[in-house]
């Protein structure tokens, strides 16, 4: 049964497919009222999670489906000591599609191998959180009308934000590419990152610290949160937590057509009079997150469907 | 220093200086009811220092662990003390509940029953890392 637990489940030919599929979602809405009519989607998730829980539930809902949802360990039976290899088994008797959100790294691996639906993995802790990459890319792809050529900023919490891995993960699958990671010494890109994609295939980057120093070469700026549920000592998180704050002034060095994207939410990272600026694109990356889930579903279930 | 030879049993040659001491931990060997010598800095004209690991007993060993560890060591196999058998190591291509992912994060840190996977990436660095998270076994 084919599930997306990591971006690279998916091929370049099919992030496009999705992409045509999501722009024709935009065009043809009604084409798709009625396209998952029948068809459930069991949102799990087990930890908190507001835009991307709602995200699969409304997109679910735009293709004319039904949702039944499970939110926080403490209400499930994994509170109980069930396993998440039952859970999967069971979901797969109530549901068509499974999207999950888990605070174990690896979990929607595990959530995959067990159920015999097909399994989202809507983020397992700090590894992977495909459909945010597919929300980015729908973003980048619209706005900037291709994925090549491009220098790509990243800049905060480049250590623990999975989002960060996964766009260079598929950013690095195309030519003439670049890479500015921008963010504190603690919480620089960890070292697999660098060795297993970037200079394994040879892709430019520069690390830095500076901000503003790397505004002006940016053609696309991809903030982050520093997350505080990833850190175990809270003295870490607090003297971390404010290392990177985009206001106006600092966009005063950046080019006319940058596009500043974030997976959100946002704490004080950006500024919000950012928001009000034409290169602000993280609101309209939460409505492609929705297209792109909507994109995914459907051509998940048309596969276990072919399958069968 | 001079170690009995053995008739029935196993001979875990060329192993790198140091590595005895592990390779004798993950294949189990402090468990077994037999004679086990590991023998430490042996002189090698090839290798300067080497470790040697001598079973007493015609047992069945684990070469994906051997692998793991040192894919350079030789397995010997002795039949009525003369050599009957070598066997050649490779890196394998996965390591099934040989070693624990130490990532706290990982779900096998807590779903019970999981068997603990561990990939080759990267053949020239022996990089192994976790099925389910990723992390890098040290």
């Amino acid at each position: 049964m084919r599930s997306v637990i990591d971006i690279l489940d998916l091929t370049p030919d099919e992030l496009m497919e999705l992409i045509e599929t999501a722009q024709d979602i935009i065009a043809n809405p009604a084409k798709y009222a009625e396209a998952c009519h029948g068809k459930m989607l069991a949102t799990l998730f087990f930890e908190p999670s507001t835009r991307t829980r709602m995200s699969f539930e409304a997109a679910m809902y735009e293709l004319g489906g039904n949702v039944i949802s499970v939110t926080g360990a403490g209400t499930s039976s994994a509170a109980k000591g069930e396993s998440m290899a039952d859970t999967a088994k069971t979901v797969s008797c109530y549901a068509d599609i499974i999207a999950v959100r888990h605070p174990k790294e690896g979990s929607a691996y595990v959530m995959a191998k067990n159920a015999t639906i097909p399994v989202i993995n809507g983020g397992d802790g700090g590894h992977s959180h495909p459909t945010q990459t597919l929300a980015d890319l729908l973003t980048i792809y619209r706005e900037k009308g291709r994925f090549e050529n491009l220098t790509i900023g990243l800049c905060g919490d480049l250590k623990f934000g999975r989002t960060v891995h996964s766009l260079i993960q598929a950013m690095s699958r195309y030519t003439g590419n670049r890479f500015v990671l921008i963010s504190p010494e603690e919480l620089k890109v960890p070292s697999y990152v660098k060795k297993d994609i970037l200079q394994q295939q040879n892709i430019p980057y520069e690390q830095t610290t500076d901000l503003e120093a790397a505004m002006p070469q940016l053609d696309i700026l991809y903030m982050t949160r520093v997350q505080r549920e990833r850190f175990f000592n809270e003295e870490d998180y607090l003297r971390l937590k404010d290392s990177y704050i985009l206001n106006m002034d600092k966009l005063k060095h950046a080019k006319e057509d940058l596009s500043i994207l974030h997976p959100l939410p946002r704490v004080n990272e950006i500024s919000v009079a950012v928001d009000d600026d034409p290169r602000a694109c993280y609101f309209k990356q939460v409505l492609n997150g929705k297209y792109m889930r909507m994109a995914l579903i459907l051509k998940l279930l048309k596969e276990a469907h072919n399958e069968h | 220093m001079n170690i009995d030879s053995i008739q029935n049993g196993i001979v875990i040659d060329h192993i790198s200086a140091g590595k005895g001491m592990k390779l004798y931990e993950l294949l189990g060997l402090d468990k077994l009811d037999a004679s086990v010598a590991i023998i430490k800095n042996v002189h090698s004209d090839k290798m300067g220092k080497k470790d040697i690991i001598k079973i007493d007993a015609d047992i069945p060993v684990d070469v994906d662990v051997i692998g793991f560890v040192d894919p350079g060591a030789t397995v010997n196999v002795i039949k009525n003390e003369k050599l009957a058998e070598k066997r050649n190591i490779e890196m394998p291509n996965r390591l099934v509940n040989v070693i624990k992912c130490k990532n706290p994060r990982c779900i096998t840190s807590t779903e019970q029953e999981l068997d603990h996977i561990f990939k080759l990436t990267d053949k020239v660095n022996k990089v192994y890392r976790c099925l389910y998270c990723e992390t890098k076994a040290n």
